[in-house]
């Protein structure tokens, strides 16, 4: 069968000069985009991907696994967004990457790992297959109630509620906002897939299924403001949501930290350590939020802040974003992203790496393991680090 | 094929080697105008001693081999005309040392003009290299090799007049060491007081050899670096400017543009004058001399210095990111260009034929030259701008371009980076036994012409 490719964004493929300026941070000190570090091949980065897909586009190459593999190995983090030279046409290279991918799906040839991805999605409700009955145990004992009318629901997502590193975030999250006598609630197994990553890897129906799914859900509960663990879940529920008809109040839980922190309703004591931090690249690049998760560390009475050298909008990515956290296409050879970073991390003299998302969380906390830097560095999330500093 | 495929993955490993069909339609083409061609794998080496094994291989099958670095020239210079193997050298790209006493780099040949830049900020902040104006991701090897152009050429000549040494993995599969490194532990000179040997490779465009590691002047990064821009519309006094502005002999670098586009330019040209200092009084000095060089354009009202306040952190940046916008005018994502060294006296005669070539071509065009050496000589950019989806107006380009190349050998530029096309005009142009000579050099170090073929080829 013959397909028809399309996508939204065409008429600009040609345009890419593949000058690859999109490869580096604003300084040029290291490669800043993810796949390109781990493949090394000039097709895995921005420039090759657009040119990749006008050839694509035109027929001049077919679909292969090796075509799908080039896109799904991106990982979304928008490096080539903020690097590229060219203002007319650069916001839109990680649409045309996400159109590309979406166009994949639609002729059914990507990889495996995203085809089972979506599959766990669509039939389980969450990438781990686990029971949505279990999708809210994490917040046992941490006080949090189920959202019934409370000013504000705690959305953790599926890493948050499923996987170890990512439940151990949750909690300390929920426990330090009913202790500082936030109204909050959970919807436990009532929550949904917020469909972020399902969307970045291009299958826009399911897509379009979930966030309906819980746009109805969140109405029906009357729910006007979200807390999101998750920056991916942040990104969706702010950009994508709205255009669906879902229109909330959504911050990250370091703004609401970082609030908390200056109303004092977190008390904080010494706690005299030196902390690096990773920004995430949805709560970072693609939300613009730098300033609280920084706020809430140097917060902390005796504790040293301390910048990695790629950081704010220069900030590496973790590996995890765009999907490639389940779909793992990057894997985890020594250039692998999350393994860089945490040598980068190791670099600063710090011995905790903050995060600020349950994805990285996983990914630098693999990759520690994986550097053997277990006794040097200690990946936490930013509310684990507030629970050995709170009075 | 297969069996030289096992050979390369047994010398760099799976993910070291690509015959797939799209880093194949990668690899087999530049950002310019000139038609690809397709390689037969595309291998990324670690080390000297793999590109040496790569180089006897490929010897014994009789395989051309092209290294590439980001594949930037725009000339062309990296697409494997005879197809065989892409060599991509930027996983070669560790900073081996820095002698800040001595002002010298050791870099492997893939490293990057932007991580050595930045890599000297952090480390070394009181010492820079030659900045070309070229993306970030360009190689410092790559650059040396086509002679490439930066920030001090004014003042220090060609950026490969600058190397300090080299090894070299010669095309029979010998790594070579060339210059001060041949001899002892220092990366000092190139050739002096030895015959100098690293002529058999800069300039060469990879047809002698692979470039696996550069030794590099390093030179003052003076604290404070500034610009002033003085505008004129009479181009006849172009070359009297630039010869008093050199006089100065403290200039950091000078660049004349023109362009038609936006419309606030046309008809001017425009000279920027960077000079550096380590204090303002140093810096306010210098622009004090300058004025005082130009004082009496002024005073005759045939030019005068523009405020460039709202663009002077564009016209600072190193490297230009602005200058890769040239080829999203036209909306298509491309332009190539013609590069002469010229004299300066030269410069109106050339400033008439951009505009000429591309009223005659119907296409798009801007110009900027820079001084070599304190104007000894210049290069001088006719650059055409592109659609990348019309290929009619590329062919446009083409023609205009070679048309340009043929204009600069008749007023006795010589073509810098030149394609494969250029060559063989400048060949032709060429003193017979000076042909000859390129010739002998060519047979003897690569006997079987496996080095970027198609390429420098000299008939006898």
């Amino acid at each position: 069968m013959t397909y028809i490719r399309h996508i939204e964004h065409e008429n600009i493929v040609h345009r890419c000069f593949r000058c690859g300026y999109c490869k580096f941070p604003s300084d040029y000190s290291d490669f800043n985009c993810p796949s390109y570090k781990a493949f090394g091949w000039d097709t895995y980065s921005p420039g090759g991907r657009m040119w990749l897909t006008r050839a694509w586009l035109s027929g001049e190459i077919e679909t292969s696994a090796r075509f799908a593999e080039i896109m799904f190995s991106c990982v979304a983090c928008d490096n080539c967004k903020d690097q590229c030279v060219f203002p007319r046409f650069k916001d839109f290279l990680p649409d045309i990457f996400q159109e590309t991918r979406a166009e994949l799906v639609g002729e059914g040839r990507i990889p495996p790992g995203v085809r089972d991805y979506f599959k766990a999605v669509a039939v389980s409700g969450n990438p781990y297959k686990l029971p949505q009955s279990e999708r809210g145990d994490w917040a046992k004992g941490t006080g949090l109630k189920p959202y019934t009318n409370q000013k504000y629901l705690f959305y953790a997502g599926c890493v948050g509620s499923y996987d170890e590193v990512g439940k151990r975030m949750a909690k300390s999250v929920g426990k330090i906002l009913v202790d500082a006598g936030l109204s909050v609630g959970i919807l436990g197994g009532e929550e949904g897939c917020d469909g972020n990553d399902v969307r970045a890897l291009g299958e826009m129906g399911l897509f379009a299924q979930l966030a309906q799914t819980n746009i109805e859900k969140f109405k029906a509960k009357g729910v006007k403001e979200i807390i999101t663990l998750d920056p991916h879940a942040l990104n969706t529920f702010k950009k994508d949501y709205p255009g669906l008809g879902g229109r909330f109040q959504v911050r990250h839980f370091t703004e609401v930290l970082a609030e908390l922190i200056r109303k004092k309703k977190i008390k904080l004591k010494a706690y005299p350590v030196k902390i690096t931090y990773h920004d995430p690249c949805y709560l970072g690049r693609h939300q613009s939020i730098y300033q609280a998760p920084r706020e809430i560390l140097k917060a902390i009475p005796k504790a040293e802040f301390v910048e990695m050298h790629r950081s704010g909008p220069d900030s590496f990515c973790c590996g995890g974003g765009g999907g490639n956290f389940f779909t793992d296409i990057l894997g985890t050879a020594e250039d692998s992203a999350s393994r860089v970073r945490v040598r980068e991390a190791v670099q600063t003299g710090a011995s905790i790496l903050a995060v600020a998302c349950p994805n990285c969380a996983k990914m630098l906390s693999d990759a520690v393991k994986m550097e053997h830097l277990e006794e040097r560095l200690e990946v936490l999330g930013i509310a684990e680090i507030l629970e050995r500093a709170r009075k | 094929m297969s069996d030289i495929r096992k050979a390369l993955v047994d010398i760099v490993g799976e993910r070291g080697v690509s015959d797939a069909p799209e880093e194949l339609w990668f690899y087999s083409r530049d950002p310019g105008v000139l038609a690809p061609h397709k390689p037969d794998f595309v291998v990324a080496p670690k080390t000297a001693e793999e590109v040496q094994k790569i180089v006897q291989l490929a010897n014994r099958e009789k395989i051309p081999i092209v290294p590439m670095g980001n594949g930037m020239s725009l000339a062309g210079l990296v697409i494997p005309l005879k197809g065989g193997i892409v060599l991509d050298m930027k996983r070669m790209n560790k900073i081996l040392e820095v002698n800040p006493m001595a002002r010298y780099v050791v870099v492997e040949g893939g490293t990057s003009q932007g991580a050595l830049k930045a890599y000297l900020q952090k480390n070394h902040p009181t010492l820079r290299h030659s900045i070309p104006d070229a993306p970030s991701t360009t190689t410092i090897a790559a650059n040396v090799s086509l002679h490439g152009q930066g920030r001090l050429t004014n003042q220090y000549g060609f950026n490969s007049d600058m190397v300090t040494g080299l090894e070299v993995v010669l095309p029979t599969g010998e790594i070579c060491r060339i210059g001060s490194p041949s001899i002892g532990p220092y990366w000092i000179s190139k050739g002096p007081t030895l015959p100098d040997l690293s002529g058999l490779f800069l300039g060469w465009l990879g047809c002698t050899g692979v470039i696996t590691k550069v030794g590099l002047k390093l030179y003052p990064n003076k604290k404070i670096r500034d610009a002033e821009l003085f505008v004129t519309d009479r181009l006849d006094l172009i070359p009297h400017i630039l010869y008093k502005l050199t006089h100065l002999e403290m200039l950091e670098d000078i660049n004349v543009w023109f362009q038609p586009k936006p419309l606030m330019f046309l008809g001017n040209y425009h000279i920027t004058i960077f000079f550096t200092g380590d204090t303002e009084e140093e810096v306010e000095f210098k622009r004090k001399m300058v004025w005082d060089c130009l004082q009496e354009y002024m005073d005759s009202k045939d030019g005068g210095f523009m405020s460039i306040q709202y663009m002077k952190p564009m016209l600072l940046e190193m490297p230009g990111r602005n200058i890769a916008d040239f080829a999203d005018v036209p909306k298509g994502g491309g332009f190539e260009y013609s590069g002469p060294i010229a004299p300066i006296e030269h410069f109106p005669q050339y400033a008439a034929k951009v505009v000429e070539l591309a009223a005659k071509y119907n296409v798009l065009y801007a110009s900027t030259a820079r001084l070599i050496s304190g104007g000894h000589s210049m290069m001088y950019s006719i650059s055409f701008a592109f659609n990348r989806n019309d290929p009619a107006m590329m062919d446009r380009v083409e023609k205009a371009l070679d048309e340009a190349t043929a204009f600069a050998l008749g007023m006795g530029g010589i073509p810098w980076k030149p394609n494969f096309k250029e060559q063989k005009m400048l060949l032709e142009k060429m003193e017979p036994n000076a042909r000859r000579l390129l010739l002998m050099i060519k047979k003897n170090l690569d006997p079987q012409g496996i080095m970027n073929p198609g390429n420098w080829e000299v008939n006898a």
